[in-house]
């Protein structure tokens, strides 16, 4: 594995207040890697250290092996970005506004107008391709964004926040697409606040806590690390205190009384015929029981549960 | 400021032509272009019937086009030197920060051009604009006259002419560069056509008034030393200058009155032997707006340095 984005201590200030706080981040070819991370957190700063649209304060960036300040021009051929908010010329069609930036990204016109063509047939816009931009709804420029990253034939496409106002189907239509690209060997570097999204496509995340990775890794990683475990069952039981009666268990990570009755145990495998032996040895009636796999929305709440308890102590 | 490669005019033209054909097709310029035609079309058709009235032999007709005024109405170079400036603060005025408030500055710098492309393109892109506009107005005083008038002009009128058109246009590109510097110093658009509109207020009202204040400041005039008289129309002189209209006032004097032969104060001792009233030949006349051209050339420089410098460092979150 090649890495292709790289960061070594990298801090931007905003006055006395860092944003991004000595990141070391590194991204291999072909991977999916998740930003997440609460609101302010550094997400969006740290994109745009990746692209140049910011400088640093100290630290290092390398995309491709390149400085982005240093290497604008070979980075942002080579790298695609679709921001936060994006937007558009309203007053131009869609093909128009494609056509202006793939101008400016040096695609001669002929070349130009058969990868617009392709992308628009792609994210399914070619219907309004002719229509102003101003008409277009969140969504369709969403997607209009993401054809653009197409059009680019980047090698590493960053998308800031790509599924924020999409409905469920084009969320769902995007993450294909995303799956499409990390299959064609593009890497993606995404940001999201929907985690199961994440969890879905992201082989890697960041969950990023004030400027700073609080944990990196991948998902089923990051769920044993936090939670001590990859499986959530939840027990519904009577007349027992399953914390004492689960103790000592195998493969059992965790135990949390919910709410009277109920009770949430984490594991790290299918602990359910060891914990249904327990309840009934210990005199207690078992009523139901079921079990999931840790999601990345348990971590992610776990995490961030740590943190403020730390801060506060 | 680390080594950079590749050019920084990749993209340049692209970002001039989509400019400039944004500029032509919206609403805002198509009024203010409107405004221009019809007040520079009253004025010339004034001017002539002004001329074609006094019918005097002068070997200037076609310059009287744009020199005489007919009351109420200015004459044209007045009233561009009044309009010119408003054009090209339409144009410029939400240049950059209109980028980021349409939320396209992002896109179109992570694509494969420096910001100095986008913002010498702009620059550019209105440039043509106003070259345009001001080719059409020319064309068309120069049209007016020798259909109502039905005389051709003379080889030197249209020299002169022509020469009045690049003033026009570096003046114009004064302005044009002012509105640029807002447009990247203020995020709002607003903010930075209102500061435009301050500073061009400044210059084209309160300056001719504020000019003798301030020089009756700096160089008070001594009664019993005439030199200090002289010093103060001097200093007054400099101070009005830092206004491009000034400069411009004095360039199309110059420009379309042959006869004036000095931009400042004349001694009776340096008119020996001159014929009062007499024109001076075009050259002369040229030689003699040539500083007021580059004054302003520079000042165009500087405040696109300016602008340059300012966007340069910005962040771009949007
Ligand atoms: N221009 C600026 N000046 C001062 N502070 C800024 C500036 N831009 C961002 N910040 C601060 O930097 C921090 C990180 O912002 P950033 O946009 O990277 O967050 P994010 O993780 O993308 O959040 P979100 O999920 O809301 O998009 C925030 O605390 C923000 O207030
Ligand atoms: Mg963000």
């Amino acid at each position: 594995m090649n890495t292709v984005i790289e960061t070594r201590n990298l801090v931007k200030r905003y006055g006395r207040h860092a944003a991004v706080d000595g990141l070391d981040l590194t991204v291999e070819k072909g991977e999916v890697f998740g930003l997440l991370g609460p609101n302010g957190s550094g997400k969006t700063t740290t994109i745009l250290l990746l692209l140049g649209l910011t400088e640093p304060t100290s630290g290092t960036v390398r995309v491709l092996g390149l400085d982005p300040l240093r290497n604008p021009l070979e980075v942002k051929r080579r790298v695609g970005y679709l921001p936060d908010q994006i937007g558009f010329y309203d007053n131009l069609t869609a093909r128009e506004n494609l056509l202006y930036t793939a101008r400016l990204s040096g695609l001669p016109g002929a070349e130009a107008s058969a990868r617009i063509g392709y992308a628009l047939e792609r994210v399914r816009l070619s219907h309004a391709a002719e229509r102003r931009v101003g008409t277009f709804s969140r969504g369709m420029r969403q997607r209009l964004g993401l054809a653009e990253v197409l059009i680019k034939r980047a090698e590493i496409a960053i998308l800031d926040e790509p599924t924020s106002g999409l409905d469920p189907q084009s969320t769902q239509e995007l993450l294909d697409l995303i799956g499409e690209l990390s299959r064609e060997g593009i890497t993606i570097v995404l940001s999201s606040h929907l985690l199961t999204m994440v969890q879905e496509i992201c082989g890697r995340v960041a969950l990023f806590n004030r400027g700073r990775i609080g944990l990196m890794g991948k998902v089923a990683d990051l769920t044993s690390d936090v939670l001590g475990g990859t499986h959530v069952v939840e027990v519904e039981a009577d007349g027992v205190d399953l914390r004492t009666a689960l103790a000592g268990a195998p493969h059992v990570t965790g135990v949390v009384e919910q709410r009277s009755g109920l009770w949430r145990v984490d594991a790290d495998a299918d602990a359910r015929p060891e914990i249904a032996r327990r309840v009934v040895a210990a005199g207690g009636s078992l009523r139901t029981m079921s079990i999931r796999q840790t999601t990345l929305d348990e971590v992610y709440v776990r995490f961030f549960e740590e943190e403020k308890v730390h801060a506060a102590a | 400021m680390p080594q950079r490669e590749g050019s920084p005019f990749t993209g340049l033209a692209t970002v001039a032509l989509k400019e400039a054909a944004d500029h032509m097709t919206s609403a805002r310029i198509h009024l203010v272009m409107l405004l221009v035609l019809l007040t520079a079309v009253g004025a010339v058709y004034a001017a002539i019937g002004q001329i074609t009235a006094t019918v005097s032999e002068d070997q200037f007709l076609f310059l009287r086009l744009f020199t005489t005024a007919q009351e109420p109405l200015p004459s044209f170079v007045a009233f561009l030197g009044f309009l010119l400036p408003l054009v090209a603060i339409a144009l410029g005025f939400d240049a950059i920060n209109g980028e980021y408030n349409r939320r396209t500055m992002s896109r179109i710098l992570s694509q494969p051009i420096y910001r100095d492309a986008l913002l010498t393109g702009k620059f550019l892109g209105c440039l043509i604009v106003i070259a345009i506009c001001l080719l059409v107005l020319w064309l068309l005083v120069i049209g007016l006259g020798i259909l109502l008038v039905g005389l051709p002009p003379s080889a030197e009128e249209i020299l002169r002419g022509l020469a009045f058109l690049l003033a026009s246009f570096v003046y114009a590109g004064v302005w044009l560069a002012v509105a640029m510097v807002f447009s990247t110093i203020f995020r709002s658009p607003a903010t930075s056509a209102l500061a435009t509109l301050t500073v061009w207020l400044l210059f084209t009202i309160f300056w001719p008034m504020l000019s003798p204040l301030i020089a009756g400041a700096i160089a008070p005039v001594d009664p019993f030393d005439p030199m200090t008289a002289v010093d103060r129309v001097e200093v007054e002189r400099a101070i009005a200058r830092i206004s491009p209209n000034t400069l411009f006032g004095e360039m199309t004097l110059a420009i379309l009155n042959p006869e004036t032969r000095s931009l400042g104060l004349v001694f009776a001792n340096q008119l020996s032997q001159a014929v009062i009233g007499a024109p001076l030949p075009a050259s002369q006349s040229l030689m003699l707006i040539w500083p007021q051209l580059a004054c302003m050339i520079a000042a165009l420089l500087v405040l696109f340095t300016a602008a340059y410098v300012s966007f340069q460092r910005q962040e771009i979150r949007a």
